[in-house]
């Protein structure tokens, strides 16, 4: 009698498909998820949707075209991603770029930064259920498009750093609307605190869920906030210095939860260090030329050029192996999201479906930066 | 370690090893059959610990095959870049790192996918970008896809 009753009660496991249409994976990503009851067993992302295999397309383009591709991989860091091939280019060149374009590449890519933690923000209450939270991260993040839109003509896929420097001098109104902007969102920061980081409902379902141990961080190579929140002390801005982070005073933020609300709390601290980098440049621009001369067509002589930056998602990587060609003989991008995705199953193992929500926004994927 | 002790070191485990110093990184070049030896004793020696594979990339070199393993030490802070020469480009195969490193379990998809090097005693060698019935592997440098690829 117990016998049948046990058989009767046995579940089975079975698989659902989450994607690539779904509001919450934040673009074309497919997740087949097994589960037992409403519990996850294994999680198994089919990514390559928006594939355009732009590693083989740079090695048919010279290399100002390359930083032009770069923004369409993950395009809220897309300052930052075109300033690691400008980078990378330069140190193959040996081409030391002029004060000035150090100090403003900073600023732009902690005003990237900035927005993208916003948008970030605002779509991870959404996820979990706040609207609002939606419509105060987009409001903000407008402003910092403004000035984006001001100086560099374009509002997403912008394209402001070139190998040697910057396409042209900041836009007159840059310092003043820059500072008019921290000044603006230093009263709004502390609201995203009231409104999420002290939520009930909020810290209920992400307190805890989606452990991830550094040891852990460290095997699947997951960096950016997401690493830093399980104590992985991953900061290329600190680790390996580039433009203008060697002058300015900010701390790395670490953690070590490493659960969901850890990888939130990084990233509403890191909004407050961007301000902070960015309070210390913006009235100390030097002056002087806003790039440095460069050929019409360059040729990195034959070696290998790897240049690592901090984008808002973590460590990205660019690696360049030359023959001295106009083009790259190889060009490797490595970009922080594929790497954070492939620590998601182990992340969401014996999570609910509602969990695996969470985790994804805390993860902060974005789908063309995983693809490339 | 600094680069002189750590040239030492790989050549006492690996004597076939070529080094070399790029412009940023040490390099090491070993064939492919020695790659997982080398790799797992600079992932698991106290000396070393090179505990973070930042990228692993695939090339395909006119004679050869390479598959470039970028490592760093989270205590130490040093860096290497080893090299796993594949000399057969038919029939390239090379021995998974996935046990030493998780990370690679993706990234040695992609390469599988996009060279078609077959990673020996990989958990789960698929397709990852691409759609499981293509055919031919789009970044070998002798690819010709007359629909797909625009010729320049």
């Amino acid at each position: 009698m117990e016998e049948t009753v046990y058989k009767e009660l046995e579940s089975e496991e079975y698989f659902i498909n989450m994607g690539p249409q779904h509001p919450s994976t934040h673009g074309v990503l497919r997740l087949v998820l097994s589960l037992d009851g409403e519990i996850i067993r294994k999680v198994e992302p089919h990514i390559g949707y928006i594939h355009r295999s732009i590693e083989k397309m740079c090695e048919h383009d010279s290399y100002q075209q390359i930083v032009h591709l770069t923004d369409r991989m993950d395009y809220l860091s897309c300052h930052i991603n075109n300033e690691a091939v400008c980078l990378g280019v330069e140190m193959g060149l040996q081409l030391e770029v002029p004060e000035r374009v150090k100090v403003i590449r900073t600023i732009i890519g902690e005003l990237t930064r900035l927005s993208s933690h916003q948008l970030w923000w605002g779509v991870m209450g959404m996820d979990l259920g706040a609207i609002t939270t939606f419509l105060y991260g987009f409001r903000d993040r407008e402003l910092i498009t403004d000035i984006f839109e001001e100086t560099c003509g374009a509002r997403l896929t912008m394209n402001y750093n070139i190998p040697g420097g910057l396409m042209f001098d900041i836009h007159p109104n840059f310092q003043k609307r820059t500072k008019d902007f921290i000044t603006y969102f230093k009263k709004k920061l502390p609201e995203y605190d009231d409104l999420l980081s002290n939520n009930v409902i909020f810290r209920e379902r992400t307190l805890g869920i989606g452990n991830l141990s550094k040891e852990d961080a460290i095997s699947f190579g997951v960096t950016g906030p997401t690493g830093r929140a399980s104590g992985f002390s991953c900061d290329v801005r600190k680790h390996h210095p580039y433009s203008a982070y060697n002058k300015v005073e900010f701390k790395e933020i670490l953690r070590t939860e490493g659960d969901c609300y850890a990888r939130y709390q990084c990233r509403i601290d890191e909004m407050w260090e961007s301000l902070s980098i960015i309070e210390q440049l913006i009235d100390n621009i030097p002056e002087g030329p806003y790039k440095a001369p460069t050929k019409a067509v360059i040729k990195l002589p034959k070696g290998e050029f790897y240049q690592k930056v901090e984008t808002a998602r973590g460590e990205f990587g660019v690696y360049i192996i030359s023959e001295g060609q106009k083009s790259p003989y190889r060009l490797k991008f490595r970009s922080p999201g594929f790497s954070n995705l492939s620590a998601l199953n182990h992340m969401a193992q014996g999570c609910k479906i509602a969990d695996l929500v969470a985790i994804m926004s805390t993860l902060d994927l974005v789908i063309p930066d995983i693809d490339r | 370690m600094d680069n002189e002790a750590l040239k030492e070191f790989i050549l006492q485990r690996v004597p076939e090893a070529e080094l070399a110093q790029g412009t940023q990184y040490l390099q090491v070049v070993v064939p492919a059959e020695k790659a997982y030896t080398l790799l797992s004793e600079l992932k698991s020696n106290p000396q070393t610990s090179f505990d973070y594979l930042f990228c692993v990339t695939g090339v395909d070199w006119p004679q050869h095959m390479e598959v470039v393993y970028h490592l760093k030490s989270t205590t130490f802070n040093h860096m290497v870049v080893v090299k796993g020469k594949i000399s057969s480009r038919e029939k390239p195969e090379i021995e998974t790192v996935c046990k030493l490193w998780r990370t690679a379990e993706f990234h040695e998809r992609e390469i599988f996918d996009l060279y078609g090097i077959v990673f020996k005693n990989h958990p789960d060698l698929r397709r990852l970008l691409l759609t499981d019935d293509w055919v031919g592997y789009p970044m070998r440098k002798d690819y010709d896809d007359p629909v797909n690829m625009i010729a320049y």
